[in-house]
């Protein structure tokens, strides 16, 4: 079975020069949920772009469900749904009627009964009859979302989804994303909230400064790149870390009275016991430990920072 | 053929006409009516026929043509240009539609309201001045030609267009003197031997020559040519268009 989209070899050098994105490979897998995550700039919305069609290629191949998105551009963009990050909609049309509209444009005959389902499964059967200039910014988002389904995509684009969206509408777009994928829709999402993709993503991919520097799935990528973390509050400030610790992953906090010892998440001996042991020998009291565990956004900020 | 997405196009574009019927409709009918009133009642009464045909009723062609030029094309490329300006374009440019189809929705739909347009004006004129029609066929025929062509020119300066200045700037510096030299208040007779072969290179001559002939059956060119002209005018826009989407011009970086 081909990937639901494959990305060989795609450079986009912009007319200024500037090189947005260098040799990327990538292959998104049938009902996945894949995080395409970097810092601001980094070529995110310009890799997105180039699939969807609203930017050109500098050279490389597209595939969207095994149609070249240039050649086959009509069947590879039937596949593709997109919720851009910026709230691009129209004033003065009414919710029904745009959605409709986006129905129609992606070639499908019209079926009310799809868009009644798409309003209410995202909250907005009561405003179907709204302007869209009368509606706040988060039922705009949901708006674009409905346009981006209006056309049952196989393949969804979601562009910072959570950009401007407050708590409550964050929770429901990503049940309503898993929704979407139990239905067998393969989603892409891109995102400034590590969070977001720490909460629903099966694979995650960094991008930095044009070039994917990693591809991999989230659980194996936490396991492999996450470190655990021992805080000791200790009873009385230390100056400086004791010669006889030197040995140990150790370190003291600026104040004194924190002593960190990092350690390895999945190894079979955490070496937690020798240490307090040894604690114990030095006389080095502490009132409070806590352990901590370190998150994909930790794990995300190393990475960028090792690539400049 | 995407029937579908043209037609979602069209109709977006004829709602946007609805809701702007003050300004898409009531407008232009107001300001030809105001030369109809001016030049065609007071002014023409004191002039002598042209070619046999009164002051009033002459002008009658050349002032639709004015309505129909300017209102294609700032319908046709404030259609297209709003969507770029606001960034809803995002959905034309995703969607599984060809050039072609994006251009028959747009520009079909700004022609379609030019015609509309242009016919309201034939009939407000009759307010004001007597006039027949020798060939209505051609008539019809001008006024659609007219209405696509310049609505697909109109696409163009859309797409070129990247500030609301040069949206205004092509129909008032370059279209409004074509039209007032292009014979609308004249026969080209009337001019210098001089003056006569320079208009030759004005295209809406032809327009409104062929127009008029269409009304009166008096020409300053032969219908032929203007026909001729015409057509090879709407061939070059369609040019124009598929480059632009084919190199992504102003549309797709």
């Amino acid at each position: 079975m081909h990937p639901d989209i494959s990305v060989q070899g795609l450079n986009k050098i912009y007319e200024g020069g500037e090189q947005a994105l260098t040799d990327v490979h990538l292959d998104i897998h049938r009902g996945e949920i894949f995080a395409l995550l970097g810092p601001n700039g980094a070529g995110k919305t310009t890799l997105i772009n180039i699939i969807c069609g609203l930017v050109n290629l500098s050279n490389g191949r597209v595939l969207a469900n095994g149609y070249d998105i240039i050649r086959e551009y009509r069947e590879a963009r039937s596949q593709i749904g997109l919720v851009p990050q910026e709230l691009h909609t129209d004033a003065f049309e009414r919710v029904w009627d745009t959605v409709s509209f986006s129905r129609g444009l992606f070639g499908c005959p019209p079926n009310p009964a799809h868009i009644e389902r798409v309003l209410r499964d995202l909250s907005l059967w009561n405003k179907r009859n709204t302007r869209i200039m009368d509606l706040s910014g988060g039922m705009k988002r949901r708006v674009m979302i409905a346009k981006a389904l209006s056309h049952e995509p196989r393949i969804l684009f979601l562009d910072e989804p959570s950009a401007g969206v407050d708590v409550e509408l964050r929770r429901e777009m990503w049940e309503m994303v898993r929704r979407l994928r139990e239905n067998g829709v393969t989603i892409i999402l891109t995102t400034h909230y590590i969070e977001e993709a720490e909460e629903m993503a099966d694979r995650v991919g960094v991008i930095s400064q044009g070039e994917l520097i990693l591809v991999e799935e989230k659980e194996a990528l936490m396991r492999k790149l996450g470190k655990k973390e021992l805080r000791l509050h200790l009873q009385t400030p230390l100056d400086t870390l004791p010669e006889s610790l030197a040995d140990l992953e150790l370190t003291l906090s600026e104040t004194g009275d924190e002593l960190v010892y990092s350690f390895d998440a999945h190894a079979d001996e955490s070496g937690i016991t020798t240490l307090l042991k040894r604690l114990g020998e030095q006389n080095i009291d502490y009132r409070d430990l806590q352990t901590r565990e370190s998150s994909l956004e930790d794990i995300f900020v190393n990475l960028v920072r090792a690539n400049p | 053929m995407n029937l579908y997405g043209i037609r979602a196009i069209y109709r977006f574009e004829m709602a946007r006409m609805w809701r702007t019927l003050m300004q898409s409709v009531a407008s232009p009918v107001i300001s030809t009516t105001l030369y109809f009133v001016v030049f065609g009642s007071a002014i023409g009464s004191r002039m002598g026929d042209i070619q046999g045909v009164s002051y009033g009723a002459f002008i009658i062609p050349g002032l639709v043509m004015l309505s129909l030029l300017m209102q294609s094309i700032s319908n046709a490329s404030f259609g297209i240009y709003m969507p770029k300006f606001s960034g809803t374009i995002y959905e034309v440019l995703s969607a599984p539609v060809s050039y072609l189809e994006v251009v028959i929705g747009y520009v079909g739909a700004a022609a379609t309201k030019s015609t509309i347009l242009g016919v309201i004006i034939l009939l407000t004129a009759n307010l004001f001045v007597d006039y027949s029609v020798l060939h209505p066929v051609w008539m019809v025929v001008f006024l659609i030609l007219t209405s696509i062509t310049f609505s697909l020119l109109g696409f163009i300066i859309g797409i070129w267009a990247d500030t609301f200045e040069k949206l205004q700037i092509v129909p008032l510096m370059v279209v409004t003197p074509l039209v007032f030299l292009g014979g609308t208040f004249y026969s080209i007779d009337m001019l210098p031997g001089f003056w006569q072969t320079v208009t030759l290179f004005n295209p809406v001559v032809y327009l409104i020559s062929g127009f008029r002939w269409a009304f009166y059956g008096i020409s300053d060119v032969h219908i032929g040519i203007s026909v001729a002209m015409i057509l090879l005018f709407l061939t070059a826009c369609l040019g124009l268009v598929a480059w632009i989407f084919k190199s992504g011009y102003r549309l797709r970086p």
